[in-house]
């Protein structure tokens, strides 16, 4: 999981290299937490947070192949 | 985009120092000479090199290829991607085995995958041809289900004389069943509606 939503953060920003993504798991419930540099937060999250949105489907798509619920944060 | 500036006594010289370093053949490079060479006064006073500008073209299908891939992986995914484009699209598809997770109900992930790649293959390259992704021939199936439904439709319109809403779907599958319906002289159709609920109309032309 944190494979997959690291390398879609570090796509999408202007600066990878301070991409970090913690992955918490709590019995079926995954938490990501998505933290990028300041000027990257617009980024990630998108016009009307369209961008995270299409993040958080792919990643629930991941883990619900493993019979995981998955949410996914970006702190502002 | 990788590029290097390189010095020479010619242009041509110049511009084979660069591709050694770069190590890519000639096609697949811009050129800009920043300066020209100068032989000088008798070449003696005032010569002066080249100076070139080389800079590896960008191939965005393969960027996308390479994505993909990475894509695939990270999700412990083994599927086979392929590439093709043309002038308006690059295509990628995926096909393998278990790819269903990848496509989602009515294809919600695979619309999802689809414009996070977009947005982040705009974000390094200056190729605005935009990417469609499909798994396991999905788009095809789903495009041909569509006109079956907009035929469908438009029978029974014709038959009742009443309107038909068709359930919510993206701009790109309205414009499935507008195109199907174009040429149809006994109906009409339009959407309705906010995205995400947008609507197809079927109505009866008279």
């Amino acid at each position: 999981m944190r494979e997959l939503v690291e390398l879609l953060a570090k796509s999408l920003v202007e600066h990878p290299e301070q991409v970090q993504v913690s992955v918490h798991e709590d019995g079926d419930m995954i938490t990501c937490e998505i933290r990028v540099a300041p000027d990257d937060v617009g980024k990630i999250i998108g016009k009307q947070g369209r961008i995270v949105k299409a993040i958080r489907v792919v990643a629930k798509a991941a883990g619900a192949k493993e019979g995981k619920r998955v949410m996914v944060e970006v702190p502002g | 985009m990788k590029s290097v500036e390189k010095r020479a006594r010619t242009v041509e010289e110049a511009v084979e120092l660069a591709l050694r370093e770069l190590g890519v053949p000639r096609e697949r490079v811009d050129v800009t000479v920043v300066e020209e060479a100068s032989k000088g006064l008798f070449g003696l006073i005032g010569t002066k090199d080249a100076v070139v500008r080389v800079t590896v073209r960008e191939d965005k299908k393969e960027e996308v290829a390479k994505f993909v891939t990475e894509i695939c992986r990270s999700m412990k995914l083994a599927g086979r991607v392929q590439t093709s484009e043309d002038d308006e699209y690059i295509y990628c598809s995926i096909t393998g085995r278990d790819l269903g997770v990848l496509i989602g109900r009515r294809g919600q992930t695979l619309d999802s995958l689809q414009y996070l790649i977009n947005v982040a293959m705009s974000r390094k390259s200056d190729d605005r041809r935009k990417v469609i992704l499909d798994v396991e021939g999905y788009r095809e199936k789903r495009r041909r289900s569509l006109e079956r439904l907009a035929v469908r439709m438009s029978e029974k319109v014709r038959r009742t004389g009443y309107r038909a809403v068709l359930e919510p779907m993206n701009s790109h599958e309205r414009k499935i069943i507008h195109l199907t319906l174009q040429a149809d002289p006994y109906v009409k159709t339009h959407s309705e509606g906010e995205e995400p609920f947008r609507k197809v109309i079927i109505e009866p032309s008279k």
